[in-house]
C-alpha cells in the first residue's frame, strides 16, 4: 500500500512539472525515476519510449503505466498512471472554470515562451545522456542516424521506424552469432 | 447526465485507442469528434490546445479534461480523462506482462538492441523540432526575407546560458531551470506580449 501511494505521489509530481508532453518529461524522469528512486534504468526508459511510440495513447501515460507495473504489478501501473494525470485534471478544470482566457494573458504567454526554451535545452541534455546507452556500435549508430534524418524529413508514423529497427536488430545479432561460429 | 457521461467516456476511449504516438496525435480525432457531437467548435479546440500547451501535463490528457469539463462539468473532466487513458493502460499492462516473460529471450534482446537507437532518433527529431520552433522565427523570416528576423536572439542567448549552467551545476533539479526560464520569459517579454 505504501509503495502504491509512493508511485502515485511521485508520478503526480512528474505530471505537475511536465510542460509540453511526453518528450519534455524525459529529463524529469531521468532525474526522479532513474537517479533518485532507481525504479528503472536509462535503457528501460528508452525501451518504454519506443513502445509508447507504437502503442495507442499518450507517451507520458504509457511510461507511467510501465514503471508502475514493474514496481507493483497491475495495481502499481494504475496508481502511477492516475498519479501522472491527477495534476492535469485539477489544473485544467480550474482553468476551464475560472480562467477562460488563460492562454491570452501576457504574463502566461511570456512565461511559457521562456519555459519552451528551457524544455528544448533539457531535452538536448537528456539526449546527450542517453546517447551512450543506446548507440553502442556502428550498427546502432547507423540506425540512430537513419531514424533521425528520415523521421525529420518524412511525416510518417513512428511505428514504421520502431518496427524496422527491431527487425534490423534481430537480423544483425543473428549474423553476428553466425560469424562467430 | 449519466448518458452524457457514458458518451464522453466512450468517445474519449476511442480517441485513446486510435491515437498512436503522443498527445498531438489526438488532435485530428478531437476535431472529428467536435464536428460530429457539437460539443465544441474547431476554433474552441484550438483555444483548448493553446491552454494545454501553457499548462503542465500531457497534452492529450489536458485536452480530454478541458473538453470533458466544458461538456459536463467536473464529473465530465474526470470521466473524459479516464476514458482517454483506459485503453493505453490495458494495452501497456499486457505488453509489460509479455516483456516480463520474454525479457531474457535472445530475439527480444536483439530487437531492443535495434530499438533503442531508433527510440533515440525519434527523441532527437522531437528535440530538433522544439529547438527550431523556439530559437528561430521561420514564419517571420518567410514574410520579411530578412536574416535578422530569422533568429530569436533572446531565445538563443537564454538557451546557451541555460545549457551551460545546467551542465556546470548538474546537481540542480531540472524544474529549477524551468522556473528560472519562466521568470526570464516574463521579465524580457519572450512571448512578445
Amino acid at each position: 500500500m505504501k509503495l502504491l501511494f509512493e508511485l502515485f505521489i511521485t508520478f503526480a509530481k512528474l505530471g505537475a512539472v511536465t510542460f509540453g508532453g511526453g518528450y519534455a518529461m524525459l529529463p524529469i524522469i531521468q532525474r526522479e525515476i532513474v537517479e533518485k528512486k532507481k525504479w528503472a534504468t536509462e535503457e528501460e526508459v528508452l525501451d518504454y519510449y519506443a513502445i509508447g511510440q507504437c502503442t495507442p495513447g499518450v507517451i507520458a501515460v504509457n511510461t507511467a503505466t510501465f514503471i508502475g507495473q514493474k514496481k507493483k504489478g497491475i495495481a502499481g501501473g494504475i496508481a502511477a498512471t492516475l498519479g501522472v494525470v491527477f495534476p492535469s485534471v485539477i489544473i485544467i478544470t480550474v482553468i476551464a472554470a475560472f480562467l477562460t482566457n488563460f492562454a491570452e494573458y501576457a504574463v502566461v504567454k511570456n512565461a511559457f515562451a521562456g519555459i519552451r526554451v528551457c524544455v528544448a535545452v533539457l531535452i538536448v541534455n537528456a539526449i546527450i545522456k542517453l546517447w551512450k546507452k543506446s548507440v553502442v556500435d556502428v550498427i546502432t549508430f547507423i540506425i540512430f542516424l537513419a531514424v533521425t534524418v528520415l523521421s525529420f524529413i518524412f511525416d510518417v508514423s513512428p511505428i514504421i521506424f520502431v518496427v524496422s529497427a527491431a527487425v534490423i536488430g534481430i537480423i544483425a545479432k543473428n549474423l553476428e552469432v553466425r560469424k562467430k561460429c | 447526465m449519466l448518458i452524457l457521461l457514458l458518451k464522453l467516456f466512450y468517445e474519449f476511449f476511442k480517441v485513446g485507442l486510435f491515437s498512436v504516438g503522443g498527445g498531438l496525435a489526438t488532435l485530428p480525432f478531437l476535431q472529428e469528434m467536435g464536428n460530429r457531437t457539437g460539443w465544441f467548435t474547431t476554433e474552441q479546440l484550438y483555444n483548448i490546445l493553446a491552454v494545454s500547451e501553457s499548462t503542465p501535463g500531457p497534452i492529450g490528457v489536458n485536452m480530454a479534461t478541458y473538453v470533458g469539463f466544458t461538456t459536463a462539468g467536473v464529473a465530465g473532466s474526470i470521466i473524459a480523462t479516464l476514458g482517454l487513458i483506459t485503453p493505453s493502460v490495458i494495452i501497456i499492462l499486457i505488453v509489460a506482462l509479455f516483456l516480463k516473460n520474454f525479457k531474457d529471450n535472445k530475439h527480444v534482446k536483439s530487437a531492443f538492441y535495434g530499438l533503442r537507437p531508433a527510440s533515440m532518433g525519434l527523441i532527437c527529431t522531437a528535440g530538433i523540432g522544439v529547438l527550431l520552433i523556439t530559437l528561430f522565427n521561420i514564419d517571420l523570416f518567410k514574410q520579411t526575407g530578412s536574416f535578422t528576423d530569422l533568429f530569436s536572439i533572446k531565445a538563443i542567448i537564454l538557451a546557451a546560458v541555460l545549457f551551460a549552467l545546467s551542465n556546470i551545476f548538474k546537481k540542480i533539479h531540472p524544474v529549477a531551470w524551468i522556473g528560472v526560464a519562466a521568470v526570464v520569459g516574463i521579465l524580457f517579454r519572450f512571448g512578445g506580449a
